[in-house]
């Protein structure tokens, strides 16, 4: 049966092939002489075992089947398409108009508030953390082209 | 002693100065609103804020970070003990009995001893950071690279030790944010490591993407989804002040809790989380009524509320003393310090005494700010959380960019603490601790320098580390660490770890 345990082992143990690979493109060096792969790798085959070892020993675990993602999914996968977009909006479109829009798709989009507070609500915290942030405590935030 | 004196003399002119005073008070009323709110802990709360220092002076930034640190562990108390609802995760023992007194009627009680417990508490574990500091970083200065290197893997394996749970995953977790933290360039050769042509990465992952995607944005991806309003308990302020009894049978609580919390606290771990709960086995194993516990015993209030408030000071006798954090909040600390140009270490205390003993007077004045807020304004505070969490999580949400961005106005950081969150809400739902990939990403180039002097010091002899007292004590214990944990393992018992990782499931 594939456990919670058996899953997450496994994907360490996978995560640290991949760093493996990766990393015979920098110089290993020697036992008394480090090169710059010399760490990552000590520390990959560490987690490679690691990982191993968790999988075998999760036999006793939960049920991969039984974590709950179900009434989670939704909010997850806008939350993530949210902070995406500001990551990509924010140099493009300035701070105000991304975090806008974000909040905005947020309330009105994924919680289903009404237009007006969400606008509102929205407007409101671009705008005052702008305000707190850029203005009054001159942490520079970004523009963008249309000035917002 | 009297030197000791004078330089706090010179601390609390420092301290008591009107700028310095006023970031400290916005800094606990800041961190009470961070320890109040579920979902935003102390640590995305440092992270976030950190932006907003980067106009002031080191001291000014400092004081008003550790503000939000220990003004955080205050205000968790008030959702634990009102709504069963730690505000963050040291407040997770404090829920058991604060919320059993609450349903009694003894709320405003429960919510006095915890402000009182934890003002004693803290200021007497700052007596405690002023005294051990100097002498530690004193002996420090005898430090070399095979001395840190044994420091930094000691710290590392004491935390995976005292993480709740498996230590073998902690120690996954630890080995995880290590091969994070070798993102960028290598500071012996000048090679791109795992940086895929990004510029930005040359610099490695930063600590604040790392911490507020592992912690914030995890901590939102996991909760946004949940129904939420519980009912909000609201105490009136005559209701405030304890019964004598209840006054007495707190005293050697609070007075244990300190002592506890801030031993606790100089060991490397998330100790403000760990203290708490050894403070609470060790009331109702010296209780003469443990079957009060669960049911709204006093003790059981004022001992963990006081350990988790003494072990915030006690985690920064390490980080100020040595430059070595002790959990990912001084880590994060230790950052913030970095940004403003301030090297701690054994030499801060000498190059910098007005930074260190300002800091150290502005906590005296800081506990004094939290207890004068927690208790009278308790009211307002409890307010906050009848904000929607719809409307909530959002704010936090873009808080949460708005801080990471300005860092350094990049968003590749952004980009980075959006895959951390993901990690971190994947990790916690597989029952992984995160907080050992935070000390990871931090410590790992310090390892690696360290590890790489200490060999071309001994021309490549790794001897080097066990023929010197101080680094082969150090991995001496280690090792010890490591066989304690085996026997646990093959004995199959539930060790005190396993049990505190049921409890902060809320499954005991």
């Amino acid at each position: 049966m594939l456990t919670i345990d058996r899953a997450a082992g496994a994907a360490l143990a996978v995560f640290a092939l991949v760093v493996l690979w990766e990393s015979r493109r920098l110089p290993l060096g020697s036992l008394s002489n480090p090169g710059p792969a010399y760490m990552p790798v000590g520390l990959a085959v560490l987690l490679l075992f690691g990982g191993i070892g968790i999988a075998v020993l999760g036999s006793g675990s939960a049920p991969l089947s039984s974590l709950g993602f179900r009434g989670e999914w939704r909010h997850t996968v806008a939350i993530f398409a949210a902070c995406a977009f500001c990551a990509v909006g924010l140099e493009r479109l300035g701070y105000r108009l991304t975090i806008f829009v974000a909040l905005l798709f947020l309330l009105f989009v994924v919680e289903r508030k009404g237009a007006v507070p969400s606008l509102v609500f929205a407007a409101g915290f671009a705008a005052g953390t702008f305000l707190l942030f850029d203005t009054l405590l001159r942490v520079p935030l970004p523009r963008g082209p249309l000035g917002l | 002693m009297l030197e000791t004196l004078h330089n706090l003399a010179v601390g609390f002119s420092v301290a008591l100065s009107p700028p310095v005073m006023l970031y400290a008070f916005v800094g606990c009323v800041i961190g009470t609103l961070v320890g109040v709110l579920p979902g935003v802990g102390p640590l995305a709360g440092i992270s976030l804020l950190l932006p907003a220092t980067f106009g002031m002076d080191a001291t000014r930034a400092i004081v008003m970070l550790a503000g939000i640190y220990y003004g955080a562990m205050y205000g968790g108390s008030t959702t634990s003990i009102l709504m069963r609802i730690p505000g963050e995760a040291a407040s997770v023992m404090t829920c058991i009995d604060g919320y059993a007194m609450a349903r009694k009627g003894r709320a405003g009680a429960a919510l006095a001893i915890a402000a009182v417990g934890s003002y004693v508490a803290g200021s007497v574990s700052v007596v405690g950071l002023m005294l051990l500091a100097p002498p530690l970083a004193a002996f420090a200065l005898r430090f070399g690279p095979p001395e840190y290197f044994a420091l930094l893997l000691f710290g590392l394996l004491v935390l995976a030790y005292m993480s709740s749970g498996s230590m073998l995953k902690s120690l996954a977790m630890a080995a995880l944010g290590l091969l994070l933290g070798m993102v960028g360039i290598d500071q012996m050769s000048g090679y791109f490591r795992y940086a895929y042509g990004v510029v930005e990465l040359g610099d490695g992952l930063g600590v604040v993407p790392v911490a507020v995607g592992l912690f914030g944005v995890a901590e939102i991806l996991a909760t946004a989804g949940q129904p939420v309003g519980p009912k909000v308990l609201k105490p009136k302020l005559r209701e405030l002040l304890p019964s004598r009894e209840e006054w007495r049978q707190s005293v050697a609580p609070i007075g244990r809790g300190t002592v506890l919390g801030f031993l606790i606290g100089i060991i490397p771990g998330s100790a403000h989380i760990i203290s708490s709960f050894v403070s609470y086995a060790l009331e109702k194993k010296l209780s003469k009524h443990p079957e009060e516990f669960g049911h709204g015993a006093v003790a059981g209030v004022a001992g963990p509320e006081s350990a988790n408030n003494s072990a915030t000071s006690g985690a920064f006798v390490p980080m100020l003393a040595l430059g070595v954090p002790s959990g990912p909040i001084p880590a994060v600390m230790l950052a913030a310090l970095m940004v403003h140009g301030v090297s701690p270490g054994p030499l801060l205390i000498k190059q910098q005494p007005e930074l260190f003993w300002g800091f150290i007077a502005s906590m005296y004045v800081g506990n004094i700010v939290l207890l004068v807020l927690n208790l009278p304004l308790v009211g307002l505070f409890v307010n906050l959380l009848r904000i929607p969490y719809p409307y909530l999580y959002p704010a936090i949400l873009a808080f949460s960019i708005l801080g990471v961005y300005a860092v350094n106005g990049s968003v590749v950081d952004v980009w980075i603490m959006l895959v951390m969150g993901v990690l971190g809400y994947v990790l916690r739902k597989l029952d992984f601790e995160t907080a050992p990939i935070v000390l990871g990403v931090v410590l790992a180039p310090m390892i690696e320098l360290a590890l790489r002097q200490s060999l071309a010091m001994s021309d490549g002899h790794y001897a080097i580390f066990f023929q010197r007292p101080i680094s082969a004590t150090l991995l001496a214990v280690a090792l010890i660490m490591i066989v304690l944990s085996l026997r646990t393992f093959v004995r199959r018992g539930l060790d005190w770890r396993a049990r505190m990782a049921l409890a902060e499931k809320g499954e005991s």
